[in-house]
């Protein structure tokens, strides 16, 4: 068939995008550079001098590498164990790890503060049993947010892991159990390094999903602000819009090194792509 | 071997629980007779349900969500799925560059594509708010769509598109009576993951909505910051049974495998 097609059915797709998505990020990429007509990179000078933002920024950090850690201890196992199971079983177990990924991510936050507020579930299971007179503050604290963070991308991990490791050679772990490895010996030294690509897009995907997050944030951090809730607030209650694209470029650059750093560790552990 | 298993499985056990934990707690919840949420509740009350549909705010935003959806949903196969046959039929030069260019949407924070889309698109191309809106979700929608239908692309076998173009049927009959039928459950999955992903949205919506324009997520929210009775665990219920509808319906059309293939 004619190439020319090829150009059709391509431009009216890239044309959208690029009216509605790149010209916009690239002219508020643009705007913070210039400040009353003249290029200057004080508006960045400034914020990173800042130490309210920067604590919003350590904030954030610390919260997402938290939740992207223990979604690779909590992950891991059980895409291990769903991996090792026969179809059916497989089937059902996947689904109710897609169930809560598809669910708005509002209900998750919300049903985060019936269980951490208050006088929610864990505070009140808390003073019944008598373990504590009043009731514990974890609902608005960076402790809340990782929680909702790991709830909303905890089934990201397993499913990429089980992607991963379904593919790899069950023959490989009683190979090497009839050589004589310990079972977990042989899991670390054959399933984990296979396991590898999965763990980083995984990470990837936890990772650059809580940097950005806003619903969980929004609910669970109270006062507490991250990186999303900081720019939202600056464009929309301050109406700061010069700040808020200083954010917003800040947020992409971060996004697009921390994708492309771990997308070139996955390629260099996995030559053949 | 299988005595072994059981610490894994006591592990997974926990893991599931910390998932679907918080669903089931907010389902029960729902029942709730009193004005407070809590668990566990305190009878058996259906009067939150009722609510919902008195508080004219959420049958309202309800429909907002389900109209964006669609129309994006029809805007996004209209640019996309010339897009995804472009990209699965032909080998070209720059092909994986426009391939990252069509799936980059997912990679931009959409906190920040909700910003820069209310600086242009409202404020500098002065487009209305619902319009604003559709484009910001359509924008969000078509990398989906453009992986869920390149992906039955790719499994389609493109003899059958010759043999049909070579019998003497042009490019237009051949794409209508011979692709299209044969990537069809494709096409009807990518419609049913992109409705979820524009219905569900947050971080462009909240930039999009104004007076008298709002979608279901940014209600639930605001009323959130207001109120905090069971009128939100009710709602939540009836999102799950509908996202629990469209799961079954992508799982029929595509098998959940979709989601494990990255």
């Amino acid at each position: 068939m004619k190439k020319t097609y090829l150009y059709w059915l391509l431009l009216p797709g890239l044309l959208f995008l690029s009216v509605f998505m790149i010209i916009p990020i690239v002219l508020t990429i643009g705007s913070t550079f210039f400040q009353a007509e003249r290029f200057t990179l004080s508006g960045y000078v400034d914020y990173f001098k800042d130490p309210y933002f920067l604590k919003i920024l350590l904030t954030t950090l610390e919260v997402s590498v938290a939740a992207t850690l223990l979604s690779i201890l909590l992950g891991l196992p059980v895409a291990y164990y769903i991996s090792q199971k026969a179809p059916r079983r497989k089937g059902v177990l996947l689904a109710l790890a897609i169930f809560p990924l598809l669910t708005s991510p509002v209900v998750r936050s919300f049903s985060w503060m019936i269980i951490l507020g208050r006088k929610g579930l864990i505070n009140n299971l808390l003073v019944d049993i008598g373990l504590i007179d009043k009731p514990l503050t974890i609902l608005y604290t960076p402790v809340a947010m990782m929680i909702g963070m790991l709830h909303l991308f905890l089934p990201m991990m397993i499913i990429s892991l089980v992607g991963v490791l379904e593919n790899i050679d069950g023959d490989l772990m009683t190979a090497a159990q009839s050589l004589g490895a310990s079972r977990a010996k042989a899991f670390f030294k054959i399933v984990f390094p296979l396991a590898m690509p999965g763990l980083i897009i995984g990470g990837i995907l936890v990772f650059v999903g809580s940097l950005t997050a806003y619903t969980t944030p929004a609910l669970l951090g109270g006062k507490q602000r991250v990186i999303s809730t900081f720019l939202y607030q600056n464009a929309m209650t301050l109406n700061d819009w010069y700040s808020a694209s200083i954010i917003a470029t800040i947020m992409i650059v971060i996004t697009f090194v921390v994708v492309g750093l771990m997308n070139k560790w996955a390629n260099k552990l996995n030559p053949k792509g | 071997m299988r005595n072994k298993q059981w610490g894994l499985g006591l592990f997974s056990l926990l893991v599931y629980l910390f998932l679907l934990g918080p669903l089931l707690i907010i389902s029960i919840t729902s029942f709730e007779p009193g004005t407070v949420l809590k668990f566990p509740p305190d009878g058996f009350s259906l009067h939150w349900y009722r609510h919902i549909f008195e508080v004219q705010m959420f049958p309202k935003t309800f429909t907002t969500s389900i109209i964006i959806s669609l129309l994006g949903n029809i805007l996004s196969l209209l640019l996309g799925i010339p897009a995804a046959y472009a990209l699965n039929r032909f080998s070209f030069k720059g092909k994986d560059l426009l391939n990252a260019a069509f799936l980059s949407p997912v990679l931009i924070p959409g906190i920040v594509l909700g910003f820069t889309m209310l600086k242009y698109l409202l404020v500098t191309y002065h487009l209305p708010l619902y319009a604003g809106l559709l484009v910001g979700h359509t924008v969000i929608m078509l990398p989906f769509i453009i992986r869920v239908v390149g992906s039955s692309l790719s499994s389609f076998d493109f003899a059958i598109e010759e043999a049909a173009l070579s019998l003497g049927a042009g490019p237009l009959k051949t794409f209508f009576k011979v692709v299209l039928p044969n990537i069809r459950s494709g096409i009807i999955a990518a419609v049913l993951i992109a409705f979820l992903e524009s219905f569900n949205n947050v971080d462009i919506s909240l930039f999009m909505t104004g007076p008298g324009v709002s979608t279901l997520p940014i209600q639930m929210l605001t009323y959130v910051e207001n109120y905090f009775d069971p009128t939100i665990a009710a709602i939540s219920v009836l999102l799950m049974v509908l996202t629990g509808i469209l799961m079954f319906g992508i799982e029929k059309l595509m098998g959940l495998s979709y989601f494990t293939k990255r």
